[in-house]
C-alpha cells in the first residue's frame, strides 16, 4: 500500500517568534524553518510502517513556496521514497491545502494518509479532517497508536479524559498526536541519498484547485503581557497572601 | 440570524465548555439553538433546555451518534446548516474532530479557537502557541467556529426554558466504528473544570514525588497538572499535561511547582487569575508571569505548604 504524508514548512519550534511592527504577521526573515513537528511524527510513523512490511511506498507532500523543497528533502532523508511539491505563493489556508491534498489523493490513490494534528504556526487543527471530508473517507484524529491491517486500521486516539480506540475503513486520514512515536534523526548517508530522490512539482491550477483564501487576517498583535508580581520570602508569607490578599484559598 | 451550537455531553449532562460557547454566541447575537446528538440522550437534552440563553434544543437520538463519530455527526450538522448564520462548538478533542469536516462539506473556512468576538464576522484567535493574536474576518456565508474554553465566562446552567424538538435524521457514513475507551478515573476535579490547579514540572524528579502535590491538592480541592517536560520524562500521564499541546486552563489559582515556564506551558495557563510559582532557580521564566513567586527547594516548600493549609 501507498502512504501519503505531509511536511509543512513552519518556523522552528525553538524560535521565539516576533510580531511585525506593522501588525501584518510575524517576522519570517532569517528565521530557522523546519518541518512541522507533528508532521515529523507522521513521516516517522509511515516509515516505520514501511519498515514493518505494511506499506510499499511513502510519498511526502508539501504545499507552499518553492523553498518547501527543503522540508521535502528532510522527509526524504528520514525515509520517505518520493516527494510532491504543490508550488504556490498564495496564502495557503486549511481548506485550500485540503483541496490540494484531495487532488493528490485522487492522483496517487494512497490507502492511508498521515498528517500532523495541527501545524505549530496557525494552530488550526483542520486540514486532515477537511481532506477526509472532501475525499469522503474516514478519519482518526490525535492518534497515539496505529494498528494497520489490509482494509482497516485500529487507531487509539488521545481525547479529553483519556483514550479512545476506533476502527476506520481504508482509505483513511490519520492525524498524529505527540505520543505516537519519537521521530529519528536523519543520518548523513540518508541525507545524501535524499538528494537523488524524485520530487514532482505541480501548481494548484495544474491540479484545477481553487486555493483563494477565505479568511482575511486584519492584524496580528503580540499577546497582552502578564506583569510579574512579587517574590515572597517564605511559605508562611505565601499562604498569608493567598488567604488575605488574593483571597483564593480559605 | 440564528446560531447553532453543537453541545458536548455524555448523554446525561451537558459539559461546561458548551456553556462557554453559548456565551460567545450571545456576543454575536441572535437566536441560539443547541444540538444534542447522542444515544439515549434525553437527560442531556433536558439539561440543555435549561441552559440560560438557549431558545431551542434539537435532539438527534440514535445509536449512530452514540460516540460522536466525526463522519456521522458532520453529515447531520451539514443537513441542518442552511438555517444558520453561525455553527459553533467548543475547542475540545471532540469539537476539533468533527467541526473541520462540517466546514469542508459546506465549502467554507473554519475559524478555530476564537478568544473574542469583534463583530459577527470578525474574531480574534491565538496563533503560534498563543505568542501572537490574529484578528481575522471571514467572507463565507456560514461561519464555522470553535471557541476557546477559557475565553468567555460560561452562561448559567439554569434559567433557560427552551423548547425541545426531536429531529429524525439518521446519518450513518458506515466507514468507522467505536471500539472502546480507557477513561482515566479521577478522584479530583478535571483539569479544565477545576478552580484550583497545582502542577509539577521536571523539578519533581520522578512520578512518586507527585504524591507531595496530591496531599496539597486534596486539601485545596485542586486538580493536578504537569508540564510537558514532566510528561515527556515519563513522570505522569499525558492527560495531565497543561500547555499548548495539552490542556488550556484558567483556574482562579494556579500553583506551578518545579516548572521553569517554557513558552508552550505558559500558553496553557497564563490566563489563570492568580499564579504562584515555586522554583529554586530564581531566573526561571515562570516568575515573570507569577503573581507570587517563592524561590525555594520544592521538597522543603511543598511539605511546609501542606502543613499550613
Amino acid at each position: 500500500m501507498k502512504i501519503l504524508v505531509t511536511a509543512k514548512r513552519v518556523v522552528d519550534y525553538n524560535v521565539s517568534i516576533r510580531v511585525l511592527n506593522d501588525q501584518t504577521g510575524v517576522d519570517l526573515n532569517n528565521v530557522k524553518m523546519s518541518v512541522n513537528p507533528f508532521d515529523e511524527i507522521a513521516i516517522e510513523e509511515a516509515v516505520r510502517l514501511k519498515e514493518a512490511g505494511k506499506a510499499e511506498e511513502v510519498i511526502v507532500l508539501s504545499v507552499g513556496a518553492g523553498n518547501c523543497q527543503e522540508q521535502i528533502r528532510t522527509a526524504l532523508a528520514l525515509g520517505a521514497d518520493r516527494g510532491i511539491l504543490v508550488e504556490t505563493d498564495e496564502d495557503m489556508q486549511p481548506l485550500g491545502i485540503a483541496k490540494v491534498m484531495k487532488a493528490i489523493v485522487d492522483k496517487e490513490q494512497p490507502k492511508l494518509i498521515i498528517t500532523g494534528k495541527q501545524a505549530i504556526d496557525g494552530d488550526n487543527s483542520q486540514t486532515g479532517q477537511m481532506l477526509a471530508a472532501l475525499a469522503g473517507i474516514s478519519q482518526a484524529t490525535f492518534a497515539s497508536e496505529i494498528d494497520l491491517d489490509d482494509d482497516f486500521a485500529t487507531v487509539t486516539r488521545e481525547v479529553d479524559g483519556g483514550l479512545e480506540t476506533i476502527k476506520v475503513d481504508l482509505p483513511a486520514v490519520v492525524t498524529t498526536d505527540l505520543r505516537l512515536n519519537e521521530p529519528r534523526y536523519a543520518s548523513l548517508p540518508n541525507i545524501m541519498k535524499a538528494k537523488k530522490k524524485q520530487v514532482d512539482v505541480y501548481t494548484p491550477s495544474e491540479l484545477e484547485v481553487d486555493v483563494t483564501p477565505r479568511v482575511r487576517t486584519l492584524k496580528v498583535e503580540p499577546p497582552a503581557e502578564r506583569k510579574a508580581g512579587i517574590k515572597v520570602e517564605s511559605v508562611e508569607e505565601l499562604v498569608d497572601k493567598l488567604r488575605n490578599e488574593a483571597k483564593v484559598i480559605s | 440570524m440564528s446560531i447553532l451550537v453543537v453541545a458536548e455531553h455524555d448523554n446525561q449532562t451537558v459539559k461546561l465548555p458548551t456553556r462557554v460557547v453559548v456565551a460567545a454566541a450571545q456576543q454575536i447575537g441572535g437566536d441560539i439553538h443547541l444540538l444534542v446528538a447522542g444515544e439515549a440522550c434525553s437527560a442531556a437534552a433536558e439539561a440543555a433546555a435549561s441552559i440560560d440563553g438557549v431558545s431551542k434544543v434539537l435532539v438527534a437520538d440514535d445509536a449512530v451518534y452514540g460516540h460522536a463519530l466525526a463522519e456521522n455527526l458532520a453529515e447531520l450538522i451539514v443537513e441542518l446548516a442552511s438555517d444558520y448564520s453561525h455553527i459553533m462548538t467548543a475547542t475540545t478533542t471532540s469539537g476539533k474532530n468533527f467541526m473541520p469536516r462540517v466546514a469542508a462539506l459546506l465549502d467554507v473556512a473554519q475559524i478555530s479557537d476564537i478568544m473574542s468576538v469583534e463583530s459577527p464576522d470578525t474574531f480574534q484567535r491565538p496563533i503560534y502557541a498563543g505568542n501572537a493574536i490574529a484578528t481575522v474576518q471571514s467572507d463565507d456565508a456560514v461561519k464555522v467556529l470553535t471557541v476557546r474554553g477559557t475565553a468567555f465566562d460560561p452562561v448559567a446552567e439554569e434559567g433557560g426554558t427552551a423548547d425541545v424538538e426531536s429531529i429524525d435524521l439518521v446519518k450513518d457514513a458506515a466507514v468507522s466504528s467505536w471500539l472502546r475507551e480507557d477513561v482515566v478515573e479521577l478522584e479530583r476535579p478535571e483539569l479544565t473544570a477545576a478552580s484550583i490547579i497545582i502542577s509539577g514540572g521536571r523539578g519533581m524528579q520522578n512520578g512518586e514525588n507527585f504524591a507531595l502535590l496530591e496531599s496539597v491538592a486534596d486539601k485545596l480541592g485542586a486538580a493536578i497538572g504537569a508540564s510537558r517536560a514532566a510528561v515527556d520524562a515519563g513522570f505522569v500521564a499525558n492527560d495531565m499535561q497543561v500547555g499548548q499541546t495539552g490542556k488550556i486552563v484558567a483556574p482562579d489559582l494556579y500553583i506551578a511547582v518545579g516548572i521553569s515556564g517554557a513558552i508552550q506551558h505558559l500558553a496553557g495557563m497564563k490566563d489563570s487569575k492568580v499564579i504562584v510559582a515555586i522554583n529554586k532557580d530564581e531566573d526561571a521564566p515562570i516568575f515573570q508571569v507569577a503573581d507570587y513567586g517563592l524561590v525555594a527547594d520544592l521538597f522543603d516548600a511543598v511539605p511546609e505548604l501542606d502543613s499550613l493549609l
